[in-house]
């Protein structure tokens, strides 16, 4: 017969244990349970009214696709920084690399207010943007730039690593082989770095998504063209609609939950690919 | 054999031209999407002078947020600091069904909008909520007040503190704590003698992080604040008030001390990565 846990000299287990599940359970799983329970009150069709309610599509599609363009952007440009802080030197390093986790520590809203302000048609760069007529602050494109933001540290973070490890050894004999500095960067760095990239690229889009504090205040919040789903839970939620502001939370909880196995997923797949 | 090392020094390093160009690359956009939004906080608040930054500082209401600011995190860091410690001691010193799952539920905080981590303590303790009637029957208020406000705070930094010290606690095993406790000390002195040196770097990461999200949340504490001003408003969501109030002075007064709070968890971060590196004791590097 198997038992629950195996024999320890150690004390504390019931206590730490027993602690630690009432207190994930009354902070977390019930509350969280609530929510379901809440949707379960509208029904099937009470929930698919909502759910493809023309106003809460729009909004996830912009949602969705902001966040995706936001953590491309940061796929890109992350890679850029984690290769610029792990291969090369140059003064100043430390401070740039410290501050790369900046929008980790930055309130949103602090985020919100400053780039709404930086990017407004009269902003330090919302000027050089309106000169050409493109409107950044209260438009998608300022979602964008909010997502951005938020997303930046992800990427960096989780490449890294990644990159730090790769062996001098296997670009050598690469080289040593006749490749050219690009070939070596294609075939045998990018191929190393990319489940990391894919991962990191992954958490931004799923951090994207939920982003409430950095995005209000620079999207306009116009519906249909700059309204965020989050910000449509909220507005339901001051019309005492709790259980449409319910059916979207469930809606974007379960495509998070999707992308969250796919992150586990990809993270599977990266370290059976790093064993070789 | 001087041209081999000529030859390898070409083929494994990039040109001048494009080094400069990639760090030219990486440096222009952390400067404009770091570097100047930081820089523009501190340039937005003072820009009508000293005299206005300090006067917007020294309204009551600034004071409240701050105060209920520090409150919130007060109780919201060592709640959970406690549990960070009790679940990594159970998951990294014992074995027993069910681990991985319990870990997986943990981090479930992180995969939930701010948002939404607010609304399922309305759905619970809000007037049309679960326990609303009963709450309202005995004169107690959780939502619009400053109890939902600690919730909500609890709930989105949950899992900083435990995902710092799971991983560490499960690399240094327990072939220490078994020594000790076989020489007869006791679990407690077992826990302050022998564990928590070997993850004080750890612990202090954590708490930092969880700190610096307390007080800075914004989503979820919104949600459940009522925004009344003097009463249920924290630093972040004053500053919302007072930017939606074109004081824009006032509004990034507030917000430059959010981002000093930022600086400062940014450089103790640095030193305690720096002083674990020279400890030997491996940080878990989660966002």
């Amino acid at each position: 017969m198997s038992r629950f846990r195996t024999h320890s000299v150690l004390p504390g287990f019931n206590l730490a244990l027993g602690f630690t599940l009432l207190y994930l359970s009354l902070i977390v799983l019930i509350p969280l349970s609530a929510l379901f329970f809440k949707t379960a009150t509208l029904g099937w069709g009470g929930f698919w009214e909502v759910a493809t309610g023309e106003r809460v599509l729009a909004s996830l599609r912009v949602t969705f696709l902001t966040s995706f363009v936001a953590a491309v952007i940061n796929a890109f440009f992350g890679l850029v920084v984690a290769w610029v802080l792990v291969r090369y030197s140059f003064p100043g390093k430390r401070i740039v690399d410290a501050l790369v986790d900046l929008p980790f520590a930055l309130p949103t809203a602090v985020a919100g207010i400053v780039l709404a302000t930086l990017y407004a048609p009269n902003g330090w760069l919302g000027q050089y943007f309106a000169a050409h007529d493109i409107k950044v602050a209260y438009t998608p494109l300022g979602i964008v730039v909010a997502l951005t933001f938020i997303g930046l540290p992800f990427v960096v973070r989780t490449v890294q690593p990644v990159l730090a490890d790769v062996e001098a050894e296997v670009e050598e004999a690469a080289a040593s082989l006749g490749a050219g500095r690009w070939d070596v960067f294609r075939r045998v760095i990018f191929p190393a770095v990319y489940p990391a990239l894919l991962t990191g690229f992954a958490l931004a889009f799923a951090r994207a998504i939920g982003e409430y504090g950095s995005v209000i205040f620079i999207a306009g919040n116009m519906p249909y063209i700059s309204e965020i789903a989050p910000l449509l839970i909220v507005a339901k939620l001051e019309q005492y609609d709790y259980a449409g502001a319910t059916a979207i939370a469930v809606l974007m909880l379960l495509i998070s939950f999707a992308l969250l196995l796919s992150i586990n997923g990809l993270q599977w797949w990266s370290s059976r690919r790093g064993v070789r | 054999m001087p041209q081999v090392s000529i030859a390898r020094r070409i083929s494994t390093h990039e040109s001048k031209g494009v080094t400069l160009l990639l760090i030219g690359v990486a440096l222009i956009y952390l400067l404009l999407f770091l570097g100047l939004p930081l820089f523009a906080v501190f340039y937005e608040a003072f820009s009508k002078g000293w005299g206005l930054y300090w006067a917007a500082l020294q309204e009551p209401d600034a004071w409240s947020a701050i105060e209920l600011t520090l409150i919130v995190a007060a109780i919201a860091v060592p709640a959970n600091l406690v549990f960070g410690i009790a679940a990594a001691w159970a998951i990294a010193k014992f074995e027993f069904k069910g681990k991985s799952l319990l870990i997986t539920l943990i981090d479930l905080p992180f995969a939930v909008s701010p948002v939404v981590s607010g609304l399922v303590y309305v759905l619970l303790f809000g007037a049309q909520g679960w326990f609303g009637p009963w709450l309202q029957a005995h004169d107690i208020k959780l939502i619009f007040a400053v109890p939902g406000i600690v919730l909500a705070t609890i709930f989105v930094t949950f899992p900083f503190i435990a995902r710092e010290l799971i991983p560490l606690m499960q690399a240094q095993g327990k072939e220490e704590e078994e020594a000790a406790v076989s020489l007869g000390a006791s679990g407690w002195q077992t826990f302050r003698r022998v564990t928590l040196p070997n993850i004080k770097w750890g612990l202090l990461y954590g708490v930092i992080l969880c700190n610096a999200r307390a007080m800075g949340e914004f989503g979820a504490v919104s949600v459940v604040s009522g925004h009344i001003r003097g009463m249920t408003n924290t630093m972040p969501l004053h500053v919302e008030i007072l930017y939606n109030e074109y004081n824009f002075v006032a509004a990034f007064a507030v917000a430059s001390l959010l981002a000093l709070l930022a600086l400062v968890t940014l450089l103790v971060k640095s030193l305690v990565e720096w002083q674990a590196k020279r400890s030997g004791e491996p940080l878990h590097h989660g966002a």
